[in-house]
């Protein structure tokens, strides 16, 4: 994807996002319920966390080409005289840089001054040795090194994007069509109705994990089929939950007032019922959150998750995953996916259960 | 109850049919027979000589939905649709398209391996979580309710493969309690299936038990607990007699539509433990490209998916009286 595109795509998802949330402030109902979000110590810890991720994810998702010099600095050009871009990088990258070039040749521990292998070396006097030679930047991997002696540390921080991409994306992808069909089988009810249900009990019926099997079989390996796998398969709960919320809706005084001053259909259900719904998208947005991220990691151990180029706490424990069997034990890789991870999910959980507490008293768990 | 029946599996064919059409959709309609045999051949070999051949060999080279060449009936029956997709409906899966066995042999070999594997985990996990649940929600609002629940979330929030990837290193290659994978008939299962049963329980402890609390306090509200309680029973005897019935039945209602899905298989478990049952032959497949197998698995999951659900309906008539037909 070219960086124009993807940077547009970003941008129009933070004015989406600021603008419902100025929309939201104005409203009594969203104030309180942040209010009460907020005066839990928890969860705002966790909000916080949660932000950090979002912020990290965001400026890797931000980026430009540059053009090529050449050693003397001058600019770069192709043969027919146009001026030769990079791939381009994003804010994220070009932050990290020093990390990303403190390069060793293989494993090395957290912190550690010497290559996890050992050479062997030839003295003068023939004698060979077994020596662990020193690294290129001794206690200068936080984290340490995986196999081909890339920063863990980078790595992780690298990952972060396709986790946060992975939580969101699949529900916003599944939003449009759960929405619109929600609310109008709640609302017009019949033979609409009768069709929706239809329609979703039979996408429900085939096991997520078998849908997104055959769809990574028919298309690829690649975040964006995942996220849309994922989405497809996982529009019928949010749409079922909506379509209940609008049959509670429908019979509220408000909505007979606007039928009685003649208001047309189309108009009620933008204005009074999707206005009135929004509180479920974001429950559930949040709360399927984590599951999302956790279930990238799943899938692409089987197989049928982003491909192995994709850089994601997945791909991470995969390669991993043998690592374990090698004395002295190389535990880093795979204890850094881990922390990062759950850095990401169990903040997500508390700040989730959180928001449903302070948004749908109904559905508290007590 | 007989006519009700009816009805409801009335209901079900046109699911089902809905279901098969969607499989068809994927697998005909959106990849092609055409590509199948692309990404079947690879790049090297894929002249339209070589294409048609791997057709005719696995039995794509039929019109998809319409055959205008055959006479009479033959003119729908003689099509990819009615051949490989409606033919799922009476059993007949096909051919793998990888080795050519026939499918429905291989789901039969495999499917006990999978249950010997599912059972357990699904026995375990509902006897922990019913047990756990009912302690947390006997201590409701103290600090062990608490505790409990943020145990919950911890184990909610990590991933699977870590708890199989650390259950294996400190089991097997640490204490050597049990091997590291493998399968074998008969009593000598046991010792491979325990290690994945155990990690299987412990993955699902945090959602279970955190679920089922919820229908236990919902039922501690009720009026008849109350009434439980100003006759005078002991707390005991109003969770574990009153309460835990109220609250089970939504949990054993739902049975029919756990206990059918185990048979489709863990595909996680099955391929980290090496056990040869329906989830790592459905992964197998998907690395090697077998389209026949996975929309075989796509297909066969869903119908049992949909029976499950058919009997968890039942279930509830039974169980609740509340609800006439």
């Amino acid at each position: 994807m070219s960086w124009f595109l993807q940077n547009s795509i970003v941008i129009l998802l933070l004015a989406l996002a600021a603008w419902l949330a100025f929309a939201a402030s104005k409203r009594e109902y969203w104030r309180l319920a942040a209010k009460e979000v907020a005066a839990k110590r928890g969860a705002l810890v966790c909000g916080v966390i949660l932000a950090c991720y979002l912020f990290v994810a965001l400026l890797d998702s931000i980026g430009w080409t540059s053009p090529m010099r050449d050693d003397q600095g001058e600019l770069l050009r192709n043969n027919s005289g146009e001026i030769v871009y990079d791939q381009g990088e994003s804010i994220l990258d070009k932050l990290l840089k020093p990390l990303d070039r403190r390069r060793e040749v293989s494993y090395s521990a957290p912190l550690a001054d010497k290559n996890y292998t050992a050479e062997t070396q030839v003295t003068e006097d023939g004698q060979s040795l077994r020596v662990h030679n020193s690294l290129n930047h001794p206690r200068g991997h936080l984290l340490g090194t995986d196999r081909i002696g890339k920063d863990v540390l980078w790595l992780s921080l690298k990952s972060i994007r396709t986790g946060i991409i992975i939580g969101l994306l699949t529900t916003l992808i599944a939003i449009p069509f759960s929405l619109l069909m929600g609310v109008m089988a709640g609302y017009f009810g019949g033979w609409v109705d009768d069709i929706i249900q239809y329609l979703y009990t039979v996408v429900s019926s085939i096991p997520t994990i078998l849908f997104v099997a055959a769809f990574i079989v028919i298309f690829g390996n690649g975040l964006p089929q995942l996220c849309i796998a994922m989405g497809l398969a996982s529009w019928t709960s949010l749409c079922r939950l909506l379509r209940a919320e609008t049959l509670r809706l429908k019979e509220a005084e408000y909505v007979a007032a606007a039928k009685a001053l003649g208001t047309s259909s189309w108009k009620i259900l933008f204005r009074h019922i999707v206005p009135n719904v929004l509180h479920v998208i974001l429950i559930t947005t949040v709360l399927r959150f984590s599951s999302e991220v956790l279930a990238e990691a799943v899938l692409t151990y089987l197989g049928i998750g982003v491909g192995a180029d994709t850089m994601s706490w997945g791909t991470m424990i995969n390669d991993a995953r043998t690592e374990l069997t090698r004395d002295p034990v190389i535990w880093w890789k795979l204890v850094s996916a881990f922390v990062f991870m759950l850095g990401l999910v169990l903040p997500a959980n508390i700040f989730g259960d959180a928001l449903r507490d302070a948004l749908d008293p109904r559905l508290r768990t007590q | 109850m007989l006519v009700y029946f009816l009805k409801r599996i009335a209901y079900l064919i046109p699911i089902l049919v809905g279901v098969n059409l969607l499989v068809f959709g994927m697998f005909f309609l959106v990849n092609t027979p055409d590509d199948m045999a692309r990404q079947a051949l690879g790049e090297k070999a894929d002249s339209p000589e070589q294409v048609q051949t791997w057709k005719e060999l696995h039995g794509y080279d039929l019109p998809l939905i319409f055959n205008a060449d055959a006479p009479g009936l033959q003119k729908f029956s003689e099509t990819i649709f009615c051949k490989k997709s409606l033919a799922m409906f009476w059993g007949d899966f096909g051919n793998s398209d990888s080795t050519g066995k026939s499918i429905l042999g291989e789901i039969q070999n495999r499917v006990w391996p999978s249950f010997a594997l599912a059972l357990p985990i699904f026995l375990g996990t509902l006897i922990a979580n019913i047990y756990l649940a009912m302690k947390l929600a006997a201590a409701r609002g103290t600090k062990l309710d608490r505790a409990g629940q943020f145990l919950c979330v911890i184990l909610m929030s990590i991933s699977s493969l870590i708890f199989i990837i650390f259950g294996q290193y400190l089991a097997s290659q640490k204490l050597r309690l049990a091997p590291v994978s493998g399968f074998a008939t008969g009593l000598a299962m046991t010792k491979f299936l325990i290690l994945p049963a155990v990690v299987g329980i412990i993955t699902g402890l945090g959602s279970g038990t955190r679920l089922y609390r919820t229908f236990f306090l919902e039922q501690l509200s009720q009026d008849y607990v109350r009434t439980a309680r100003a006759k005078g029973l002991p707390e005991e005897t109003v969770l574990f007699k009153h309460v835990l019935r109220n609250a089970l039945i939504p949990v054993l209602t739902n049975i029919p539509i756990y206990l059918l899905s185990l048979f489709t298989g863990n595909l996680l478990l099955e391929k980290f433990f090496a056990i040869p049952g329906l989830g790592g032959f459905t992964i197998d497949a998907i690395a090697a490209q077998d389209f026949a197998i996975v929309r075989a698995m796509v297909f066969l999951g869903a119908v049992i998916y949909i029976i499950g659900l058919l009997l968890a309906d039942l279930a509830y008539t039974i169980v609740d009286p509340r609800i006439k037909l």
